[in-house]
């Protein structure tokens, strides 16, 4: 029972991280085009921010892991 | 054009197959061929109606691990572990030094080849006490083994115990038709991970470390080459492997050290930067090469906790008085939000070295499993070596999908090797920057 939760809150958690990728690289592009010339800084930026939300996600995934 | 692209397609068709083949075969091998040491049988059913390891295993003196069927969590996670024997294809074993230590039967030094590690990494000696299970150490811990020496050991068991509403796995070995209970290394992991201080400790060179000790050694000698072409070459544009090398670093100085720890102070923290971003970029490629033991280095939690320890001290360490300011007593915010403001950067503090291990290890093991999930596929599919056909059919999905998810495994090589270097930057950065306002 415990597993299947872990399960669940693991794909949950998976989900929110997904919907924060999705936007931060839609929303990156959307930047690009607009201002080819930064492109490099907004790069930069765009990994720097989907470490920080994937970091969230495997937080939450592991410790799923763990709880079963 | 078409002619030589359907060619192409029949011989990856014939190769898939031929894979399958072998594949099938090899297990039915295991199956009937009846490993000697796993051939202790009776037909007590009681107790642990939830072996891991197949049909065979209800007896009390437990079948042979790997005989029956297949179980993918078990396969996946005996192979991102550690292990005590540098296993090739399942054929060529390398023995590694075991350095170990115990209360009661003090220090021990073998090679793990004494252990006669086999099938699955299950070894079929005892020595001292110690046997190998799954390619880890493991200790007796009943009365009655002997304790000394080396000693012919039968097949293992594992069964899966409720323990205060965890399920605990517990290892038995067989000798002399009865079953003796195991215990893993001691792990620091205070039963996170359902380790803790057991009765021996493992400062072995394993998998793990060989691995780690060869990528250094592959490392210092491909950078030293590079280093000394600059002052052999003077002058010159660079060549070879200096010239694969050189926009690698260039990018590390100009695109992370430089814009996050700043144009004054950066030159003092590139050669931390550099070994760290290599160290991790090298360690992912290695456990990337196919056959070549998969290595989970840069997977295992202990290593990416030391390298997260490291940035942590030396970010704080190098922090100046404006960053303990902002931590402690956060200035130009009202005075009942700073101590509120003080617990949260006090805990975000922790959290940083936290993520960035997390972070790698999370990523690395993910892409391992889900690569085994997909080789996994062919005995899913198969029925265990039964079914040819269905083995067929896993193996051209798996062949696709493992394909798949390698090449992205190895744009996330890069990327969390970037990322790691790119993090331990901004966290030094923030630590050293100079605040001319306030």
């Amino acid at each position: 029972m415990t597993g299947t939760l872990a399960a669940i809150g693991a794909g949950l958690a998976v989900i929110g991280a997904g919907i924060g990728i999705g936007q931060i690289g839609g929303k990156s592009v959307e930047a690009i085009a607009r201002q080819p010339e930064a492109s490099g800084d907004i790069r930069g930026a765009m990994i720097l921010m989907a470490a920080f939300v994937e970091g969230a996600a495997l937080i939450a995934i592991l410790l799923s892991i763990f709880i079963q | 054009m078409a002619i030589t692209q359907s060619i192409r397609l029949v011989l990856v068709m014939a190769f898939m197959a031929l894979g399958t083949i072998a594949f099938c075969q090899d297990h039915d091998h295991h199956d009937h061929d009846g490993h000697d040491h796993g051939t202790l049988q009776s037909e007590d059913h009681s107790g642990h109606d939830h072996s891991s390891h197949g049909d065979n295993s209800h007896s009390a003196c437990g079948g042979h691990h790997g005989d029956g069927d297949y179980d993918p969590k078990a396969t996946a996670m005996h192979h991102i572990s550690d292990a005590n024997v540098y296993t090739i294809l399942d054929a060529i074993r390398i023995p590694l030094p075991c350095l170990v230590y115990s209360k009661d039967g003090g220090w021990d030094f073998f090679m793990s080849s004494k252990l006669g590690p086999g099938h699955h990494d299950d070894g079929h000696y005892a020595y001292n006490g110690y046997v190998m299970h799954l390619g880890n150490l493991k200790r007796v811990v009943e009365e009655g083994f002997p304790m000394q020496g080396k000693v012919e050991v039968g097949g293992f068991s594992t069964e899966y115990i409720s323990k205060e509403g965890k399920e605990i796995e517990q290892a038995k070995v067989c000798h002399n038709n009865k079953p003796y209970l195991l215990e893993a290394k001691t792990t620091l992991d205070g039963g996170l991970l359902g380790g803790g201080i057991t009765n021996f400790y493992d400062f072995s060179i394993t998998k793990n470390v060989l691995s780690m000790i060869l990528v250094s050694i592959l490392l210092f000698v491909i950078l030293r080459r590079a280093a000394k072409s600059y002052t052999t070459r003077q002058g010159q544009a660079p060549k070879g492997i200096q010239s694969l090398l050189e926009p690698v670093i260039v990018y590390i100085r100009d695109e992370v050290a430089k814009p996050f720890i700043g144009d004054k102070k950066y030159l003092k923290y590139m050669p931390f930067l550099l070994s760290v971003f290599f160290f991790i970029l090298g360690l992912n490629l290695w456990g990337q090469v196919p056959f070549l033991g998969s290595a989970n280095v840069t997977g295992n939690l202990t290593v990416t906790m030391v390298v997260a320890i490291i940035v942590f001290l030396i970010s704080n360490f190098n922090g100046n008085k404006h960053y303990w300011q902002h931590i402690f007593w956060m200035p130009g915010v009202p005075l009942f939000v700073k101590p509120l403001l003080a617990i949260i950067e006090i805990m975000s503090l922790f959290i940083k070295p936290l993520t960035l291990m997390l972070r790698l290890a999370g990523n690395i093991t993910a892409g391992h499993i889900a690569i085994l999930s997909f080789v996994g596929l062919i005995f899913i599919f198969g029925d265990s070596g039964r079914s040819m056909s269905g083995g067929v059919i896993g193996s051209i999905l798996s062949v696709a999908l493992t394909l798949f998810m390698m090449s992205i495994e190895l744009i996330v090589a890069f990327i969390q090797a970037y990322v790691f270097t790119l993090l331990s930057a901004s966290y030094i950065g923030a630590a050293i920057e100079e605040h001319e306002h306030h």
